[in-house]
């Protein structure tokens, strides 16, 4: 099975899956009572308004007429429109959205460039002070609430040790870099804006780390425990007895072995990570979609949820494709004979 | 260093050792003595448990870290003590002067990596060589083990491979730096019969034409037989007897080895029912006192509550065992 031929099939497997979330939002928004008219109207409209309303969302046709409708404009691209923002869904989304991923993503590669050396080293001083102290830091990462571990961070490095910034994706006087892909790291790079590039860092560091550090602890785990596994395995020995040295049988031989079975994990950990970003964007008030989707709920602006959630499932799909497509990168056994 | 003919490669001498379990500390080693000179090939036989892999890996220091303690004796690989060399000497031994063919092909190559990295890898490491010249060798060394199209196999994944063609390419692998001395542990025990014969010839001719030694450790009478120089018969951790492969073979002088010869199937007279050793290896976290072979021995006497010393029968043979030890006084 080749690359190609994978990840052509699985974008057909794609549709089908975006058309089954589709008919379950069009159905649970039907079915949840309140009505979006009203909403709209407010509660003191008069019943012609809210019938005018109503024809103007499309809300009075049959509920099978919606549906066409939905898909037609779907297809289309067409999310509808945010009863509260008055925007197209679409155009919201394209806003929020790198802000959520450039948060997840920077999460995810902190955890990773965290995480995977701290497994391996647990792995091979276990039951060390370092394994000891990678465990203490696992089970911190899995218990502790982000929204507690959040606030605890603001308080000790913005309000005590003012070090960090603690709310905004950028400083107030920094102007943000124009607007190409909505990542403020890649947009000021390509501006050459090397001000607007440092302080987005600088703005990145606790939310990511609040975001990273659960996450953390559960790929540090996974990688001890796989390390383990494999550097028992028959080939680590055949390494040893013939003299490689310690460095090459960690790197060479055990580690890439080891993150064959991480990767799954890996995948579910962006996932997370973009769930998460809900309470953490929240906190630092990052402008992004948790804080989007949050307001849309409180609203019951359903174009927004409805929007919303198509793309996180489409996300979820491509983050799945993404592991696979990596298992065959890493593994040749999987890339050769599929 | 280079090894003359006749020149000790490897003295384990009155080596024991324990692994400590749950339970408590096992004794597998009580005591092992075993000799390797330059260029001779040395069996070492013994049913599964009687600590003939042990000996060898706990020679060439790659025994797990922390389970296994050596509670006595000595050895001396080319000279130096292993125990007390540093992790970056004994990588320079390990591989250069002594290399290991383990017995299970299957899992003994990194499933990630092209046979030809792995190969051109160990080579690398000990010798100076540029990418092309060891790759060179590795297709060299895999066609001298009658790979047939070396530079497809060198672009192969171990999963590709078949077991006997696997370990083939670990038979080369452990030739590939010329060493002085190379331990082959049950080499062909996973192997079909047509691909065991093959395989032990191979890695026989490269021995011989190298000048390597080797020891080869194997639950199989009759496999040593056809390869070895000299033998050690191992029981519960001991020697039982030692002495040149003829010499044991014609006139067997421990009860074990007897019994180990008897449990082979015999070609001349089929269809007679197969021998086997009744008993099992003794509790070796208690192991009983006097000779461990005593309770399934069908000699024993009340001598055989002592140890029997390992002692010389005959000029080509010793053995431990206190009726052969009586009848070489008495003669």
């Amino acid at each position: 099975m080749s690359l190609l031929s994978t990840i052509l099939r699985r974008l057909v497997l794609l549709a089908f899956v975006v058309a089954g979330v589709a008919v379950v939002t069009f159905t649970i928004s039907h079915l949840i009572p309140g009505d979006p008219a009203q909403l709209i109207a407010g509660d003191k409209a008069s019943a012609e308004t809210l019938a005018h309303v109503r024809q103007e969302l499309g809300l009075d046709k049959p509920v099978t007429q919606q549906f066409v409708i939905y898909v037609r404009q779907l297809l289309s691209g067409d999310l509808g429109n945010s009863l509260r923002t008055r925007r197209p869904v679409a155009t919201d989304i394209a806003l929020f959205l790198p802000a959520t991923l450039e948060l997840g993503i920077t999460a995810l590669f902190m955890a990773i460039l965290l995480g995977v050396p701290l497994g391996v080293l647990s792995a091979i001083f276990k039951d060390g002070p370092v394994d000891q102290a990678a465990r203490a830091v696992s089970v911190a990462g899995i218990s502790m609430p982000v929204f507690w571990f959040g606030l605890a961070l603001i308080i000790v490095f913005y309000v005590k040790i003012p070090i960090l910034p603690g709310s905004a994706r950028i400083d107030l006087g920094v102007i943000p870099p124009p607007r190409v892909t909505g990542f403020f790291l890649i947009d000021s790079l390509v501006a050459g804006d090397l001000t607007a590039f440092r302080s987005t860092l600088y703005h990145l560091v606790l939310p990511a780390f609040v975001l990273a550090f659960a996450n953390l602890g559960i790929i540090t785990r996974q990688i001890r425990a796989s390390m383990l596994d494999v550097l028992q395995e028959d080939y680590v020995r055949t390494a040893r007895a013939n003299g490689l040295s310690r460095s090459a049988i960690i790197l060479r031989h055990a580690l890439p072995n080891a993150l064959i079975p991480s990767v799954t994990l890996l995948g579910l950990a962006f996932g997370d990570l973009l769930y998460g970003a809900v309470l953490t964007e929240t906190i630092f008030a990052w402008p992004g979609m948790g804080s989007y989707v949050v307001s849309s709920i409180q609203t019951l602006d359903f174009p927004a949820i409805m929007g919303f959630t198509i793309v996180a499932s489409l996300g979820y799909v491509l983050i799945n494709l993404a592991v696979d497509l990596t298992y065959m990168v890493l593994d040749p056994q999987i890339r050769e004979l599929g | 260093m280079s090894a003359q003919r006749g020149d000790i490669l490897l003295d384990i001498d009155d080596l024991s050792l324990e692994f400590r379990t749950f339970r408590g500390a096992v004794k597998a080693l009580n005591g092992i003595s075993i000799k390797v000179r330059a260029g001779e090939i040395v069996g070492v036989v013994g049913e599964s448990g009687c600590g003939k892999s042990v000996t060898m890996m706990a020679a060439m220091r790659l025994l797990p870290k922390g389970s296994a303690r050596i509670t006595g004796g000595a050895v001396r690989l080319f000279g130096s003590d292993p125990m007390k060399l540093s992790e970056r000497e004994l990588q320079h031994v390990r591989g250069r002067q002594v290399s290991t063919i383990f017995q299970e092909p299957m899992n003994a190559l990194n499933p990630t990596r092209r046979i030809g990295e792995q190969v051109i890898e160990v080579i690398r490491r000990h010798q100076r060589l540029s990418n092309a010249a060891a790759r060179q060798k590795a297709i060299g060394l895999l066609r001298d083990m009658l790979i047939s199209e070396p530079e497809r196999i060198m672009q192969a994944y171990p999963f590709e491979l078949s077991g006997g063609m696997r370990q083939r390419v670990l038979i080369a692998m452990a030739f590939s730096c010329e060493p002085k001395l190379i331990i082959a542990d049950e080499p062909t025990t996973a192997l079909d019969v047509t691909v065991q014969a093959l395989i032990l010839s191979l890695i026989r001719q490269k021995a011989v034409s190298t000048g390597t030694a080797v020891v080869f450790i194997s639950h199989d009478m009759a496999v040593v037989s056809q390869l070895c120089d000299r033998l050690y018969v191992l029981y519960a951790g001991r020697v039982a007897e030692s002495g040149t492969t003829a010499s044991v073979l014609a006139a067997p002088a421990h009860p074990y080895t007897r019994a180990l010869i008897r449990c082979l199937p015999g070609l001349a007279a089929p269809k007679q029912p197969l021998e086997q050793i009744p008993g099992t290896l003794p509790d070796m976290l208690n192991p009983p006192p006097g000779c461990l072979f005593r309770a399934r021995c069908r000699e024993a006497d009340e001598r055989c509550v002592e140890v029997p010393p390992l002692s010389a029968i005959d000029p080509s043979r010793r053995a431990a065992c206190w009726r052969r030890i009586e009848e070489t006084e008495a003669a």
